[in-house]
């Protein structure tokens, strides 16, 4: 069992890194807009994990992210931030229920599963671009960029996870 | 003691997060000086072979387009070598040239981001080197940054770092062509003076006082003009003769006096002080 999962993780390392860094951030729709797919990782990890593995997990993801497009390490540092605030999203979407044995994402409602995505891929596109742009005077661009990019991140991750979703058992 | 580990193991996950965000915005910082992006960029063995292999099974999709790109600029190379006043024939003995050439392939583009790199397939085994010039058939596109053995990472003029010296065409009034990071078809050329007499539409060219680049390589053409807020020097909005969002073909430039310039720049500095 644990060595499947941790097949199945593996998997999705590697394939939404290369799915990201050859498909998407090559998209440029607008001449801009670029999703950012490889946050399903943290949406798709087990909920019952050890958070010092998963966080450095998260931590080479957006690093590898970075290494392939040149974004210094930008993509680590808002990966590992939506690593480490996972638990008190979850806690938020869903409520204390989440921590019993028998909880599963699947088994959760569909606003909620949207909620818990769409606040990671919010957090983590504030942050980015915070340190991309870094300054001040151009808030309104980093807001600008956060929400439509989010926006468009939010779309094709939920279009992914419809398309991927495990099994209903 | 005892409370200190309590502590440690209590916030165990807080302190490694604080850790690893650490690390990164170090990078991150560090970076943002010139020429400190050494760790972190596409040029490694790693992600440029995948790049290069991708880009091997993609590039023939344009490769009519590419070709006729490469005949028109051989075309027009043609013209100028069969009208050329003076027959003395280029020489071939390397120590009478100033300029090396060395051609490559974009293997990664990007021209969406604040600090836009390319990625291109020569590195140090084709003695490319950092701050060599790279150019297309139609403009320049940027500097080397990094170099791998196989692989360089280009620094390209759509970036917020990018600073390279430029002239108006047939005249010696140069400024500073920098990006504003808002449009990738335009770039704004600063520090020209006031009294220069500029008409929309005037080309671009990349100036002497450069290191880099070899004189009166294309630029653009001038798209709109104002002063900025000290009213005494213009700020020209440029637009490119490069496509920056295909690019393929490329050529690195290499000159070879830049040492001995470097070197008498830094004599005269120290004699100053």
């Amino acid at each position: 069992m644990i060595n499947s999962t941790f097949f199945i993780n593996l998997v999705r390392f590697v394939l939404l890194i290369l799915v990201q860094v050859l498909v998407f951030n090559r998209l440029n729709f607008f001449g801009f807009i670029n999703p950012m797919v490889y946050v399903l990782f943290l949406y798709w990890y087990p909920i019952k994990t050890n958070r010092t593995t998963f966080i450095l997990t998260c931590f080479f993801l957006g690093l590898l992210v970075d290494v392939f497009s040149d974004t210094l390490a930008i993509n680590a540092a808002a990966t590992v931030t939506i690593a480490y605030l996972r638990p008190s999203i979850m806690r938020f979407v869903f409520g204390v229920n989440y921590e019993f044995q028998s909880f599963k994402l699947n088994s959760s409602t569909k606003a909620q599963q949207f909620t818990f995505l769409a606040l990671l891929i919010v957090i983590h596109h504030i942050i980015y671009f915070t340190l991309e742009i870094f300054s001040i005077a151009n808030l309104l661009l980093i807001l600008k960029k956060s929400f439509i990019i989010g926006a468009a991140s939010i779309i094709v991750c939920l279009l992914f996870s419809s398309l991927f979703s495990t099994r209903k058992e | 003691m005892q409370q200190i580990i309590n502590f440690l193991i209590r916030y165990k996950i807080f302190l490694l997060y604080l850790l690893l965000l650490l690390i990164s915005l170090i990078f991150t910082f560090r970076s943002h000086s010139y020429h400190q992006s050494r760790f972190l960029n596409s040029a490694n063995y790693f992600s440029g072979n995948i790049y290069e292999f991708f880009d091997n099974t993609t590039s023939y999709f344009g490769l009519r387009e590419e070709n006729e790109k490469l005949l028109r600029e051989n075309q027009r190379l043609r013209y100028q070598l069969y009208n050329k006043k003076s027959n003395r024939a280029g020489s071939l003995d390397s120590l009478e040239n100033n300029y090396l050439v060395v051609r490559g392939r974009v293997i990664k583009n990007s021209y969406s981001d604040q600090r836009n790199y390319i990625t291109i397939d020569k590195g140090e085994k084709d003695s490319v080197e950092q701050d060599m010039g790279v150019i297309t058939s139609k403009g320049i596109l940027g500097i080397i940054e990094n170099t791998s053995n196989g692989f360089s990472t280009v620094q390209s003029i759509l970036n917020e770092k990018s600073n390279i010296n430029a002239k108006i065409k047939n005249s010696n009034h140069f400024g500073s062509l920098i990006w504003d990071s808002k449009d990738y078809n335009t770039v704004q050329l600063v520090d020209i003076p006031r009294l220069v007499q500029l008409t929309i539409g005037d080309t671009i060219v990349t100036g002497a006082m450069s290191s880099i680049f070899p004189e009166n390589i294309p630029i653009g053409v001038i798209k709109k003009f104002d002063l900025d807020k000290s009213k005494s020097f213009y700020q020209i909005d440029v637009s490119l003769f490069n496509d920056m969002t295909n690019i393929s073909n490329v050529y690195i430039i290499k000159n070879l006096n830049r040492e001995e310039i470097i070197e008498l720049q830094e004599q005269t500095e120290t004699n100053d002080q």
